[in-house]
């Protein structure tokens, strides 16, 4: 027991996947906020549209954690 | 390999096991296993009955006597019947042609909000929606919906020609386009609909769970210097409770938007 780590390697995999959807969704706020310092009148357009492509990134980590449970 | 001094976490680990006590049993999968109440029915059947009850009689009371001056109540179904119709249905489908799908997209919102604000909720304290089962069918309704408006509107063969071949690309292009879009359509949404709300909530709960637990680990079965230490996972559990109220409003939100863009991309006609 001494020495050894348990668990699923799984999981490593999936913290390495989860870095393509944070810099993505990273990406996505920036261009929101600047969007919204540029012209703060079109907040409520670009609200919709944040969120929709961070709901679309994040699908790919979500996806991750999903196999890193399911392809143990 | 010499396996002496092999990191900081697994000394830790060590150190937890030498002091005394049974090691700490990290929260998994298992944790979302209920056993049934009586017969077949689960805690997650329990919450979706009462979310179920509480949407269908929150709204009809709000609904019942509707006055110029409004109640709570009713300013409350007015605000998020309000919300959908003008912020997601307004802005993607469109009013002329999406006021009818506005009571299934308010329900869908309302449903799918109370079922992952059971998370946080006293005595229940289990989002539903993170058994698979739930937001599975919840975005199949939606994809039949979907689907069904969209061979409606352009017949069987205009449905699929719009979705896989817009117009306006270079013909090669259409050798890839055609069969990702296909199966983006037909196969990819619904599951990643599911899958997206289903992992929120399971990991958000999570997340709570190893808060939570490791402070009462700390505070019960260690004691000592470690029961003092028990106040930094317990001050982040009440703060990811803050942060998961909104995780479980926003999820709701990201459903119902994709629901209504699926909805307006069935019915966009060609350019």
């Amino acid at each position: 027991m001494n020495g050894t780590i348990n668990g699923s390697l799984n999981m490593i995999g999936y913290g390495l996947a989860a870095i393509g959807p944070g810099v993505g969704i990273g990406l996505i706020f920036a261009a929101y906020i600047s969007g919204v310092a540029r012209q703060p009148e079109a907040r409520g357009v670009l609200q919709g549209i944040a969120i929709l492509g961070f709901a679309l990134a994040e699908a790919l980590a979500i996806i991750g954690i999903g196999l890193a449970f399911v392809l143990s | 390999m010499h396996r002496a001094g092999n990191g900081d976490a697994l000394h830790l680990v060590n150190v937890a096991q030498a002091a005394g006590g049974e090691p700490f049993h990290a929260p998994g999968p298992g944790d979302f296993e209920f056993p049934p109440l009586f017969g077949f029915f689960t805690k997650p059947m329990l919450i979706v009955v009462l979310a179920a009850l509480f949407v269908g009689i929150g709204f009809y009371l709000a609904a019942r006597r509707a006055s110029l001056v409004p109640s709570k109540g009713q300013f409350l179904g007015e605000g998020v019947y309000g919300f959908v119709r003008n912020s997601i249905v307004g802005d993607t489908i469109g009013l002329r042609d999406g006021l009818k799908f506005v009571p299934y997209l308010v329900t869908l919102f309302s449903f799918i909000a109370v079922l992952n604000l059971s998370g946080i909720l006293p005595v229940l304290q289990f989002p539903a929606t993170s058994r698979i089962a739930i937001p599975l069918f919840l975005a199949l309704i939606s994809w039949v919906i979907y689907n069904y408006i969209g061979i409606k509107r352009h017949g069987f063969v205009g449905y699929f020609k719009a979705m896989m071949f817009p117009p306006g690309l270079p013909k090669p292009i259409y050798v890839l386009l055609a069969p990702l879009e296909l199966l983006s359509t037909v196969i990819i949404r619904p599951i990643t609909l599911t899958l997206r709300l289903t992992l929120n909530m399971f990991a958000g709960h999570l997340v709570l769970l190893v808060c939570i637990l490791g402070g009462e680990y700390l505070l019960v079965e260690k004691g000592g210097v470690f029961a003092a230490l028990s106040v930094v996972p317990f001050a982040f559990s009440i703060v990811l409770t803050f942060f998961e109220a909104f995780v479980q409003v926003l999820q709701a939100y990201v459903f119902v938007l994709l629901s209504a863009l699926y909805i307006a991309g069935a019915l966009a006609d060609e350019h």
